[in-house]
């Protein structure tokens, strides 16, 4: 099904949640996780928050600024995660991060997310395109998994 | 005035980059580098293929030449800005000048003291100073903008206090491009006896500076943004200043004399700020990138540069509605900018998609985009080898605006 999406439908997807960002919300519960993304090449600021529990994510909400893909990706990403066991995340995590290098990654996996197929062809806007995962890499690895960044 | 599209064929990326992502290339991030002409890659060259020997160091003939080709290249600095000789430090450009004089007088400042900035300025006007507000426990204040984001005199005059020590401001401002009145601000400081540090990073490569007539006590600026070099830049002080002040790299060719209990004398400025090797390629660069600027002539380029803003803003308001401008009425070649509803870096891509080069951002001055009201801007800035042609192809590109997921499924 995928496969077949077409430009428009990934347009649409991305301008829908830029302008209604999913899970977007300053969580001030103790019991969450969170960490601040910024770069010094761009200029998104978000704060990835979540709440782990028994090794499931049990909620990922995210806050600050950012581009339309950084704010799309991140949003998609917060749908995507929730409920998923730490384990499952990051198998989610490894196969997006494939697909942003051009390399092979299972679309079943990813969902709505494979609207940024077309990132690896744009290698400007792959940092805008993980933001988000990275961070969630980080609260889980400590590492936000980009060498050089 | 001048012949733009002569002058465009001496500056070697407009050949080889004739297009980029498959369109014109068009260079509007001017106040963030600038291109370099023939002249100065040659003047590069020169020094590693006829030159490349050390510089106050040698008991040859060769060394004797760099030497002496090293101080022609200063000289024709100090010239340029209306400064002697000896009050022309070479840095490798405007932060590390700034870095040098906050360092440098930090010891003439106590707990009680107070240093005056804006929220105009670039980080390397800020963060320096935090650190010596650090180590000595003095505080930093803001001067107060105008509404439309503008330094005024008055403002400066009301907010120096019995303990203002420093005031250090941009001659131009990066984001927003205003010139201030340098001139009548450095007045109002000395009156008080404050200090008035200068960054001329935007204002240096864009028209004529007299250190004297301006009467500013330090001012900096850097090599790239004028045509020269990266790598290389230069820090102007007043000879009675600089030599109060401490240097802020220590080392070889900066000092007279040294033993081991400790005991060391300094030589005099500018050498004493140009400790180890110097960027000596940087500064025959420098140099000659300085005499093309004035072969056109600085007044010749800020009249230029003036006049293809007004037409880039007057078309962009009479044809680009969704487009808001925050520096319509600046004397200079910056233009800042939103499309309604895109953000920023969107719109920067989706330029980029049409071969527009533009900087999207907080342009460094993190602190003024609280007082804009905004995240992030767009910033194109010219440069006088920019055309009319390239302002129209701009114009035509922002039109597109609202078709910036264009540029990410290209």
């Amino acid at each position: 099904m995928h496969f077949s999406l077409s430009t428009e439908m990934m347009r649409e997807v991305i301008m829908d949640h830029y302008q209604n960002p999913r899970n977007k919300r300053e969580e001030k519960d103790p019991s969450y996780v969170s960490v601040y993304m910024d770069s010094v090449s761009c200029i998104d600021k978000i704060y990835i928050q979540m709440k782990v529990e028994n090794n499931v994510l049990v909620d990922v909400c995210w806050h600050g600024s950012g581009c339309a893909i950084s704010t799309a990706s991140t949003s998609i990403m917060s749908e995507l995660l929730m409920g998923k066991t730490i384990e499952e995340a990051s198998k989610i995590m490894e196969h997006y991060t494939n697909m942003m290098y051009g390399k092979e990654y299972d679309p079943d996996l990813l969902d709505e997310a494979v609207v940024f197929m077309n990132t690896s062809r744009q290698p400007s806007r792959i940092k805008c395109a993980t933001i988000g995962y990275r961070g969630v890499n980080k609260l889980i690895n400590g590492d936000d998994g980009n060498d050089g960044e | 005035m001048f012949d733009v599209k002569k002058i465009r064929n001496d500056f070697p990326m407009f050949k080889n980059n004739e297009y980029m992502q498959g369109k014109k290339m068009v260079y509007f991030d001017n106040a963030n580098t600038s291109f370099k002409p023939q002249q100065v890659i040659d003047a590069i060259s020169e020094y590693y293929s006829k030159y490349s020997c050390n510089t106050h160091r040698g008991d040859y003939n060769l060394s004797d030449l760099s030497d002496k080709k090293f101080e022609e290249s200063r000289k024709v600095i100090a010239d340029f800005i209306n400064a002697k000789k000896t009050e022309v430090c070479f840095t490798s450009g405007a932060s590390m000048g700034l870095n040098v004089i906050a360092y440098g007088y930090q010891k003439f400042l106590t707990k009680d003291d107070e240093i005056l900035l804006t929220e105009a300025e670039h980080a390397s006007n800020v963060l320096p100073w935090f650190k010596v507000a650090e180590t000595v426990g003095c505080k930093i204040s803001y001067i107060p903008l105008n509404e439309k984001g503008k330094l005024t005199p008055e403002n400066l005059e009301k907010s120096i206090t019995k303990n203002t020590k420093v005031v250090s401001v941009a001659h131009v401002t990066n984001v927003l491009g205003y010139v201030n009145d340098v001139k009548e601000l450095a007045k109002v400081a000395h009156k008080h006896n404050v200090l008035f540090v200068c960054d001329g990073a935007q204002s240096v490569p864009h028209m004529k500076i007299d250190v004297k007539d301006l009467d500013v006590d330090f001012m900096v600026f850097s090599g790239h943004k004028c045509i020269g070099p990266t790598g290389i830049g230069v820090l102007y002080g007043k000879y009675e200043l600089l030599d109060k002040l401490d240097p802020l790299m220590m080392g070889g060719g900066m000092n007279t004399k040294f033993d081991m209990c400790g005991d060391v004398g300094y030589l005099l400025p500018p050498l004493k700020f140009e400790a180890g090797t110097q960027n000596v390629a940087g500064a025959f660069g420098l140099a000659a990138a300085i005499k093309y600027l004035e072969s056109i002539g600085m007044d010749n380029i800020s009249k230029y540069e003036c006049e293809l803003k007004e037409y880039a803003v007057k078309r962009l308001i009479e044809e680009v509605p969704e487009i808001k401008i925050y520096n319509p009425e600046i004397d200079g070649g910056i233009i800042t900018f939103n499309y309604k509803g895109v953000h920023a870096q969107d719109m920067a891509t989706l330029l980029a998609s049409y071969g527009i080069c533009v900087r999207s951002g907080e342009h460094c001055a993190k602190l003024l985009h609280n007082l804009l009201g905004t995240d992030a801007t767009v910033r194109a800035s010219l440069y006088f080898y920019n055309t009319k042609e390239e302002v129209d192809a701009f114009v035509e590109a922002c039109k597109k605006g609202s078709d910036f997921l264009d540029a990410f499924f290209a």
